[in-house]
């Protein structure tokens, strides 16, 4: 009998807290994207209307921003992954006694303020950073180069470098498990290396390959903060508009809708990803 | 572990190098942030001007600059608590317990990994807002600690997975009721894991800015505030000298966090 009531000790307070802080506010937020407009208190009764998913639809440049985020994610999560995947294969092949020590050593950058990381590339890079000054003093150029421009590419690949070693776990999780007797025997029936990687290692990494992906993917789709730091005006994505209706704009029910249109986008995505890959191969729950 | 590094190899090979690399990329932004913090000027540029630790000196000086670290570090402190607690509950039940809804507890706890952060912050800002909550340190706590529950129950359930359970069938043989058994038995031995939860729910904490900008209150936390300076360039080397000794501070934490997990 108190096995039963030290259950309901344990499951109903993390249970709630989840109810009240996750799932309410979800649907808070799926309601308010159905009123018309802001007058009134919060709580006020509404009509529901679909107006603000009118606009959405006819608003052209919120969609086509949603398709530019996703390709951007999608650009950002294939080259994290593909660089990611030596690394892992380093950490679970090559590196011996030692993988732990190098794994913590490629995760202790991630302690610095990401905002600073962020700026110091700036500082390298921007025109009036360190690589111009260095070339100019040294007189390899006479004007300051200005490349790392607020656009798009930079926020790609601010995120692409951002992301490597948190791409690198899953996969790595995924490598620890291949079997070394199932290579070993593909060595004695002799096997060479690169099929021995294209047709054992390869395969049986490909759930951490999925996981990461998706790692990557999701939050760089609903990326707000790195557009703002250097994306500039031309950099924005689909997660600043968000922003912009929740602040500047203060218009919060259509807000709301571009919320949930990205929260629905999102779900779908994890819902692939479930059915590409099992999960629990890679956790212990 | 497993013995690793078959087959054997002779040659230094390109991935190691290819390692090296990429450790070189991630840790250069960070040594020239630590050169900056001594340059004696608010631009960084070469050749260097010379040296100081003037910077570290204001650090103390500046209005706010302290204050917005403190809460950081109540609100890191505050969320890790909670979400370990709450997190280990989740772990315990779902590995000891049989029960309808168990995939959806699952499924619950760890849904904050896929909710893009901007999703939750609006829609947390409208929970606070129809409840009429002031925005404070508490909404960014409250927020945190949902964020961090599923790195605390992925690290406490793998804990829990790795132990036999016939510790607990024999302490309760020997006449212990089961919450007494949690706590005499289970809770010593995911002590390691606990910890090692509480540490990483901490650093997910401590340097979260998408969701604070949006759940800070007029008394901010360390990357609202630093986000709000980042327009006085002037001020620039103050910041950085103090998230230089931040990152001492965190990095302490994360080496303690990775010694206990691993410490079987």
């Amino acid at each position: 009998m108190d096995r039963r009531r030290t259950f309901w000790a344990l499951v109903l307070p993390p249970g709630l807290w989840l109810v009240v802080f996750l799932l309410v506010p979800l649907t808070l937020m799926a309601a308010f994207s159905s009123r018309g407009d802001m007058r009134g208190g919060i709580l006020r009764a509404w009509t529901p209307t679909a107006e603000q998913y009118q606009v959405l639809l006819e608003t052209g440049s919120y969609v086509r921003l949603l398709v530019v985020s996703a390709g951007m994610a999608l650009l950002v999560a294939v080259i994290a992954t593909l660089l990611a995947y030596p690394i892992a294969y380093f950490l679970a092949f090559r590196a011996g006694r030692r993988a732990p020590t190098y794994l913590l050593l490629l995760l202790i950058p991630f302690w610095t303020s990401y905002l600073l990381r962020v700026m110091a590339w700036k500082l390298i890079l921007g025109s009036g950073g360190a690589l111009n000054s260095l070339m100019l003093g040294l007189g390899l150029i006479a004007e300051p180069l200005r490349f790392f421009f607020y656009n798009r590419g930079a926020v790609v690949l601010t995120l692409i470098y951002v992301w490597i070693p948190f791409a690198a776990l899953p996969m790595y999780a995924a490598l620890l498990r291949v079997d070394s007797s199932i290579l070993e025997a593909a060595f004695d029936l002799g096997a060479p290396p690169v099929r021995r990687f294209l047709r054992i290692v390869l395969p049986l990494s490909l759930p951490g390959v999925v996981a990461a992906f998706f790692m990557v993917f999701i939050p760089t789709v609903g990326e707000y903060v790195t557009p703002l730091l250097i994306g500039g005006s031309s950099g924005s994505m689909y997660g600043n508009i968000i922003q912009d209706f929740f602040t500047k704009a203060a218009n919060w029910p259509l807000g709301s809708a571009l919320a949930m249109v990205m929260l629905v986008a999102t779900l779908l995505a994890v819902a692939l990803a479930a059915i590409l890959v099992d999960v629990r191969r890679l956790v212990d729950i | 572990m497993r013995a690793r590094g078959w087959p054997p190899h002779t040659q230094p090979s390109g991935l190691a190098l290819y390692f090296v690399a990429l450790l070189i990329l991630l840790y250069l932004p960070i040594a020239l942030l630590f050169l900056f913090s001594l340059h004696d000027n608010t631009v960084l540029s070469f050749p260097l001007r010379g040296l100081t630790l003037d910077w570290y000196r204001r650090v103390l000086e500046v209005d706010g600059l302290l204050r917005a670290a403190r809460n950081s570090l109540v609100v890191g402190l505050g969320s890790a608590f909670a979400a370990t607690i709450l997190g280990t509950m989740v772990a315990i039940v779902v590995a000891r317990y049989q029960f309808r809804g168990k995939t959806m507890l699952i499924a619950l706890t760890v849904m904050p990994l896929i909710v893009p952060f901007v999703v939750l912050a609006v829609a947390l800002l409208l929970l606070f807002a129809a409840l009429g909550i002031d925005r404070s340190l508490w909404t960014i706590g409250l927020a945190h600690t949902v964020v961090s529950l599923p790195y605390v129950l992925l690290i406490v359930s793998t804990r829990l997975s790795g132990f036999d359970v016939s510790m607990e069938e024999a302490a309760m043989d020997l006449g212990a009721d089961y919450p007494t058994t949690l706590r005499r038995i289970v809770v010593p031995i995911l002590a390691p894991a606990v910890v090692a939860a509480f540490l990483t729910a901490f650093t997910v904490s401590f340097d979260e800015f998408a969701l604070a900008l949006f759940l800070a209150g007029p008394d901010p936390t360390f990357p609202v505030y630093l986000f709000g300076q980042l327009r006085f360039a002037n001020r620039l080397p103050i910041m950085i000298a103090l998230a230089m000794l931040l990152l001492i501070g965190t990095m302490s934490l994360a080496v303690a966090a990775d010694r206990l997990r691993r410490a079987d």
